[in-house]
């Protein structure tokens, strides 16, 4: 199987500017676990496994070559088992699933699917799967998926069928909020950033784009609004729900009452049990601005989160603002932003990262990964003082999520 | 005398080849959404990659009989038809 070399795609640009560092309160004594990249993309998916020094890279794949990904997720309840979100450009959606690290796969029983109307009634179709959320550490095989349009499902057994969960797929207020699929995303609105508060498998929230940020404190039996303080575009209506417009948001493992959010009007971060996010966002440089997909937290540091900006202006190019690549970090919980661009291109880099497709892993330092709309997958082993690029010519790249293995 | 249900030709796209390995397997049923069903007894998942959870037909999805477009999963057949299913591929 080829092996790329984890060197940089164009040439370094030098020591970056950011002077930020490793604190010695992120500092795990965890032994090193072996990290292995999934890799979604629009015609199929590939595994990327690390050394121990994530210096050099064994590349497996392409699985299900042609098939459309929209997420491949390791169950790090069990550590071997994958699910991945499929379908292809003319076949329905489904869902498949290895439990041997991608060598075998088979395809669910009972992929998500809307409940059927009675006849004479329009109902609704799942075009795609989009996300995909392993529940709580105490419900073994218990997975959440959030599809397109916005449709929340759970499995109980691995993967291997699903059903419609809690009353929100079918309420007429929910309904309302998800607008139809003018009011989604170019390839259809979302449900995604399905998040279980590690303290509490009942405490749930999800987002919509559009739709909003929604929280459940009873295990999905009631859901609640939770978007005061995000703002819509300009001329709109803040209080009319549909207008929200989270991209991604994160739940920081060292602080579940903290999360952060990269939402299409800004970042923001909330701090519970308060109910108002707070645009941490206005704190970054103007000519850059705040608008973006993705949005990574630190796993032991809640002050710290890394953003991908994009350029939001006028029509909307979504490439990296000016042609010039780059991550910023905070470090303290949004007050100042950082610019992180070491080993990226200079300049004439028209893409951008979508809102799956950047994480972390847990290594100390932290390791940072994403990848782009051109099929670039990048890496920093120092939580992004440096990048290198660990794979071009891929097709465009939807999802990244980090398996870390014993 | 019981009527004994006589399996019928189905053609097989290549994008969903994965599910039977064969160009051409056989199936049985009065319409073609019995015809489906049937198919998917015998290739788990396959029905619902061509058919909606609404029982529409996906977009793209064709059937044919006998080389005759066919529009509703109602439509009857005969033990002597042949079913086509195509796609309609197309993009990029």
């Amino acid at each position: 199987m080829p092996r790329t070399a984890m060197t940089p795609a164009r040439r370094a640009k030098g020591a970056p500017k950011s002077k930020t560092r490793p604190s010695a309160r992120t500092r795990s004594a965890a032994a090193p676990r072996r990290v292995v990249v999934l890799v979604a993309t629009r015609k199929g998916a590939w595994l990327f496994h690390g050394d121990a020094a994530r210096k050099s890279w064994r590349l497996d794949g392409p699985y299900f070559l042609g098939h459309i990904f929209n997420h491949v997720v390791l169950d790090p309840r069990d550590g071997r088992t994958l699910l991945a979100a499929a379908k292809t450009g003319h076949l329905g959606p489904t869902v498949y699933r290895s439990t041997d690290l991608g060598r075998t796969w088979k395809e669910a029983t009972r992929p998500p699917a809307f409940a059927k109307v009675p006849e004479g009634e329009k109902g609704r179709t799942v075009d795609h799967t989009f996300w995909l959320t392993p529940a709580h550490a105490s419900e073994p095989n218990v997975w959440y998926a959030g599809t397109s349009p916005q449709g929340l499902f759970r499995s109980e057994d691995g993967g291997v069928t699903w059903s419609p969960f809690s009353y929100i797929n079918e309420d007429p207020q929910y309904r309302t909020w998800m607008g139809s699929v003018q009011d989604g995303t170019p390839d259809g609105p979302k449900m995604h950033s399905i998040l279980v508060d590690p303290r509490d498998p009942k405490h749930l929230y999800f987002a919509m784009s559009s739709g909003g940020v929604h929280e459940s404190v009873d295990g999905g039996r009631t859901f609640k609004v939770l978007v005061k303080g995000m703002e819509v575009v300009e001329g709109f209506d803040p209080s009319t729900i549909t207008f929200h417009d989270p991209h991604n948001v994160k739940l920081c493992p060292s602080n579940p009452d903290r999360l952060y959010q990269q939402n299409h009007c800004g970042i923001y971060r909330i701090d519970r049990p308060s109910d108002e996010w707070v645009r941490i966002g206005r704190n970054m440089p103007k000519r850059v601005g705040d608008v973006g997909f993705p949005i990574v937290v630190h796993p032991r540091d809640a002050d710290t989160a890394w953003v991908f900006p994009m350029d939001g202006t006028t029509v909307w190019p979504r490439t990296s603002p000016d042609g010039a690549p780059a991550a910023y970090v905070t470090r303290n919980g949004g007050r100042t932003f950082q610019r992180l661009d070491g080993g990226m291109p200079e300049r004439h880099a028209w893409w951008t990262v979508k809102r799956q497709a950047m994480t972390s892993d847990t290594r100390d330092p932290v390791g940072l990964y994403f990848g782009t709309t051109s099929g670039e997958l990048w890496a920093s082993r120092d939580e992004g003082r440096k990048w290198a690029c660990i794979a071009r010519h891929l097709p465009e790249i939807y999802a990244v999520e980090v398996a870390e293995l014993s | 005398m019981r009527e004994v249900a006589v399996p019928m030709k189905v053609l097989i796209p290549t994008p969903l080849r994965s599910y039977t390995n064969e160009r051409e397997v056989e199936a049985s049923g009065a319409t073609l959404a019995d015809v489906l069903v049937d198919l998917d007894r015998r290739y788990p998942g396959i029905r619902f990659r061509m058919i909606d959870e609404q029982d529409n037909m996906r977009p793209h999805i064709r059937f044919f009989v006998n080389s005759e477009q066919v529009y509703e999963l109602s439509h009857a057949l005969g033990p002597n038809d042949d079913v086509q299913i195509v796609q309609a591929l197309s993009g990029g």
